[in-house]
């Protein structure tokens, strides 16, 4: 669209002006995520996860399911990595198809509910108004739903769906984030190069995306970080409570559960699949510390300042 | 024997880098009765110098020298030793009356404190009768009443004859002012310097002033210290100062204020350069790199200050270049009017007519009632020509800020009306209302908020281009011309704001508003909240746009002096209505109106023999 303001003959006179590219916003925060050192490797690291629990299984002589008779309550050794249970089942297959569930569970309610809490936010706050007031009214609803008690009975009867988790999940963990965002919002949109902006004629969906999230960024990362831990965390007590997933399928959590009876004697039955979840965990927290600084143009002067 | 000694002060803020040395070797005194000021940019070490008398540095600073207060050694001395000292020896009026009191507790309640701490025999009854004498004496109407106010019941200007009163309440012997009149009206300047004088003459006591106004200087003071880079490069009594300054930069500073006297369109002297790092000088006088008098002596070894004329220093070599000399000159800048003026019978592009905007005032939190509305801005009338600037006057509350903002935002007033390059903006849709945007843009006064901080230099640029369907290849050369007008660097467009100096920040600041290449830019204070000296740079800045574009300013300020260099018409605003409108030369020199005449004259003025 071109507009018949741009009538550029009077100023493209200066004709020395040598024209090259510039490097815009998204080129310079990839830099600095690249730079980031422990973000990227756990970036590479989470990556690599994802596909092994899905690429790796196939390769294995055992499926998670299958029973080795010779090899009960094994520790790790050259046939079983990860060691056997007590029923001689291989706990690399387990806690693989375990990582399956529970990292799809942990990144997807992490992703959505952010996603929800952002735009959320960000339109109450911006807009206010009669929005504000919808939308507000909405989260207040959600807030005192006892969300716990319709999760465990929904996902009951869809015996432990795993989309039907997803979305319970992510529907009852946005809200505080929301709120969050919505008082960062109004405060934002008071200042001045969100007034200069819309006297600019930038759109106000383009203002949200530009200048008010970019500047709720680092809350809205560390949520996402945070969430991945509490998506995983809460299937893991779904799943323990006997509510989750439903055996003979397993995820993160049942292992967990399964292992805890014998974490002092069987150590191994509990260390790795809580040991990958820790990992999981600690991975998306860095990855959130790492774009959260490539974000905030301060941020490196500030971590300086802290060593 | 004088009353403060200060000798051989430095003051360290370790980092993990480098230590940055804010004061290096600060030499003065201050006698009994004596106004001294410390004046300088931001940065030059002024209140790191004065925080350090009052030992209100944080913990971690490094202080090292002698400050002697009725030759008793303060430094190294305890917190708790100092508390004995602060506010019964030595007064302290802050820069901020919004801030420096508590709002939780009564006005009087808080001077009442404040001499309770070192008389502890007093009765409350006694402390309480001692605050309303106080009140009364730096000019607060009905002080028994207000002593029962809380500080948000009082204006700016009462709030700091408030933290005055405190700062006197135990008859201090030194008084330290740190920017005590920046925050407030010049007319409420003009009066919390009388009372300032009121006060020094009550307690008798030395005054050490900070300020960045050299107008409050040559009102107020006696003797000045110029500092820079955390020394003093010019010591001088206010008088020498202004007369017969010797230092280069005491030169440049003097000459990039804006005065009342001057033509409209006359251009001011600036510094070039910014101020250097105070982790990493660079040998030699550090002013070196700014001056135009700089020889190769300037950069090898920093000179001492040197004994001049009776009690007049100043740390420089080149002294004998100076006297004599206008800045103009100094620093070889033409100060005259560049340009033909424009026209007389020019185009009228903004003609704002009766506009009113009211704000309700409601009570009640369930059944919301209306129980009366401000008047904002009562219906005002003022048209502006192209090429022409318009400035418009008036203190903080006068309405100037709304009615620039009713203009910008381009929707139909609550009443009368406004419009724009002949278009009148309540006939205008959705998409002529965004067309007529480009024509109409905005330059801030805070170049710290008005630049988004997660945005690059090239972001901020391109961004009205790409919100009104510039395309990549075009974007990249507008932004590089862009830059090149206003003065910065190809390499600043990948840089984010935060790394910039606020000159440098307002110069992008302007550069956006220049992108869509408007026709009126409203100008909303944007230079109040910079240095003189890079202030001076905005303003020639302007100027010469104006003349190169062809622009419309409209130019609301606080500051006449400012509004006196840029404005070919004026228009006074006083509580939401224009008092006064007309030519600036005719409104300067010949006020019509009570309020311009009060406000004129409160202007500080960079001259001594006004007193």
């Amino acid at each position: 669209m071109s507009e018949p303001i741009t009538s550029d003959s009077a100023t493209v006179a200066k004709s020395g002006v040598e024209v090259g590219t510039f490097a815009s916003r998204r080129t310079l925060v990839f830099r600095r995520f690249l730079r980031n050192k422990p973000a990227v490797t756990s970036l590479a690291v989470l990556v690599l996860m994802f596909i092994g629990c899905y690429a790796l299984p196939p390769l294995l002589p055992y499926s998670y399911s299958d029973l080795d008779y010779l090899a009960l309550q094994q520790s790790p050794s050259v046939d079983h990595w990860f060691g056997t249970n007590s029923l001689g089942q291989d706990l690399l297959a387990q806690t693989l198809r375990g990582m399956q569930k529970s990292m799809l569970i942990g990144v997807c309610v992490a992703f959505i509910s952010t996603v929800l809490a952002a735009t959320v936010g960000t339109i109450a706050g911006y807009f206010m108004g009669s929005r504000d007031r919808v939308l507000m009214w909405i989260v207040d609803l959600m807030l005192v739903v006892p969300s716990f008690l319709l999760v465990t009975i929904v996902v009951q009867r869809t015996k432990g769906n795993i989309v039907w988790l997803i979305v319970l999940l992510s529907a009852f963990s946005w809200m505080i984030s929301s709120r969050i965002v919505r008082g960062m919002t109004m405060s934002l949109r008071e200042r001045e190069f969100v007034a200069a902006a819309r006297y600019m004629g930038v759109r106000n969906w383009r203002i949200i995306v530009r200048h008010i999230l970019p500047n709720v960024a680092s809350i809205i990362i560390i949520d996402t970080a945070l969430n991945v831990g509490v998506a995983v965390l809460a299937e893991t007590g779904l799943s323990y409570l006997g509510f989750g997933i439903q055996p003979p399928d397993v995820s993160l959590g049942t292992l967990i559960a399964a292992g805890t009876q014998s974490a002092t004697t069987f150590p191994w039955l509990f260390l790795f699949p809580a040991g990958v979840l820790i990992l999981i965990i600690f991975c998306a927290n860095l990855i959130g510390d790492g774009l959260r600084d490539a974000l905030d143009p301060s941020s490196r002067a500030l971590r300086k300042v802290r060593k | 024997m004088s009353l403060l000694e200060v000798s051989d002060l430095t003051v360290a803020f370790p980092t993990d880098t480098a230590s940055v040395n804010a004061v290096r070797g600060l030499n003065f005194h201050v006698n009994p009765r004596e106004v001294v000021a410390l004046v300088g940019e931001s940065g030059a070490g002024k209140s790191a110098s004065a925080m350090a008398v009052v030992g209100l540095l944080p913990e971690y600073a490094e202080v090292s020298g002698s400050i002697r207060l009725h030759g008793d050694e303060l430094v190294g001395l305890s917190d708790q030793r100092m508390s004995a000292i602060r506010g019964k020896t030595i007064g302290t009026v802050f820069q901020d009356p919004m801030s420096a009191l508590t709002p939780v507790y009564t006005v009087g309640d808080q001077i009442a404190e404040a001499i309770e701490i070192h008389h502890r025999g007093t009765t409350r009854k006694a402390a309480l009768a001692r605050a309303t004498e106080l009140l009364e004496l730096v000019g607060i109407a009905q002080p028994d009443r207000r002593t029962r106010s809380f500080p948000h019941e009082l204006s700016g200007g009462e709030r700091q004859r408030v933290v005055i009163a405190i700062a006197i309440a135990n008859d201090p012997d030194l008084l330290i002012c740190d920017e005590p009149t920046t925050a407030l009206d010049v007319t409420v300047q003009a009066q919390i310097l009388e009372v300032l004088k009121t006060a020094r003459d009550v307690t008798g006591a030395g005054v050490l002033i900070i300020t960045h106004d050299l107008g409050v200087v040559a009102e107020f003071a006696d003797r000045g210290l110029v500092m820079y880079a955390g020394k003093a490069v010019e010591v001088a009594t206010v008088d020498q100062l202004y007369r017969d300054r010797r230092m280069p930069y005491t030169a440049g500073l003097l000459g990039s204020v804006p005065r009342l006297d001057a033509p409209q369109g006359a251009r001011l002297v600036p510094i070039p350069g910014a101020p250097p790092s105070l982790a990493a000088l660079p040998t030699g006088c550090p002013f070196a790199p700014r001056c135009p008098l700089a020889i190769e002596d300037c950069r090898t070894a920093e000179p001492e200050l040197l004994e001049l004329a009776g009690n007049h220093k100043a740390a420089c070599i080149r002294t004998d270049q100076v006297v004599g000399r206008t800045a103009a000159e100094i620093y070889g800048i033409s100060t005259a009017p560049a340009g033909a003026a424009p026209a007389a019978d020019a185009a009228v592009v903004l003609r704002v007519q009766n506009l009113v905007k009211t704000y309700k005032l409601t009570k009640g939190v369930v059944f919301r009632r209306q129980v009366g509305e401000v008047r904002a801005v009562d219906g005002i009338s003022f048209e502006l020509q192209e090429g022409h600037t318009l400035g418009i006057v008036g203190e903080s509350g006068s309405g100037k800020s709304t009615t620039l903002h009713q203009i910008l935002e381009l929707t139909p007033p609550q009443s009368g009306s406004i419009e724009v390059l002949g278009a009148d903006v309540a006939s205008l849709n959705t998409r002529t209302r965004r067309a007529l945007r480009g024509d109409l843009q905005v330059v801030f006064q805070d170049p710290v908020a008005s630049l988004d901080p997660r945005l690059p230099v090239f972001d901020v640029l391109a961004e009205p281009l790409q919100a009104n369907g510039f395309d990549k290849a075009r974007i990249d050369e507008r932004v590089a011309e862009l830059l090149g007008i206003v003065g910065l660097q190809r390499a600043d467009a990948t840089r984010y704001p935060a790394e910039f100096s606020g000159g440098q920040k307002q110069r992008i600041g302007v550069a956006r508003a220049l992108a869509l290449q408007p026709k009126i830019l409203a100008l909303d204070e944007p230079v109040s909240a910079l240095d003189v000296s890079i202030q001076a740079g905005i303003i020639n800045l302007l100027l010469d746009l104006q003349q190169r574009f062809g622009l419309s300013y409209l130019f609301v300020s606080h500051d006449l002096s400012v509004v006196k260099h840029l404005a070919h018409r004026v228009a006074v605003m006083y509580k939401g209505t224009i008092v006064e409108q007309g030519d600036g030369e005719q409104v300067f020199t010949a006020p019509a109106h009570e309020y311009t005449r009060r406000l004129l004259a409160a202007v500080p003025q960079p001259e001594v023999n006004r007193r």
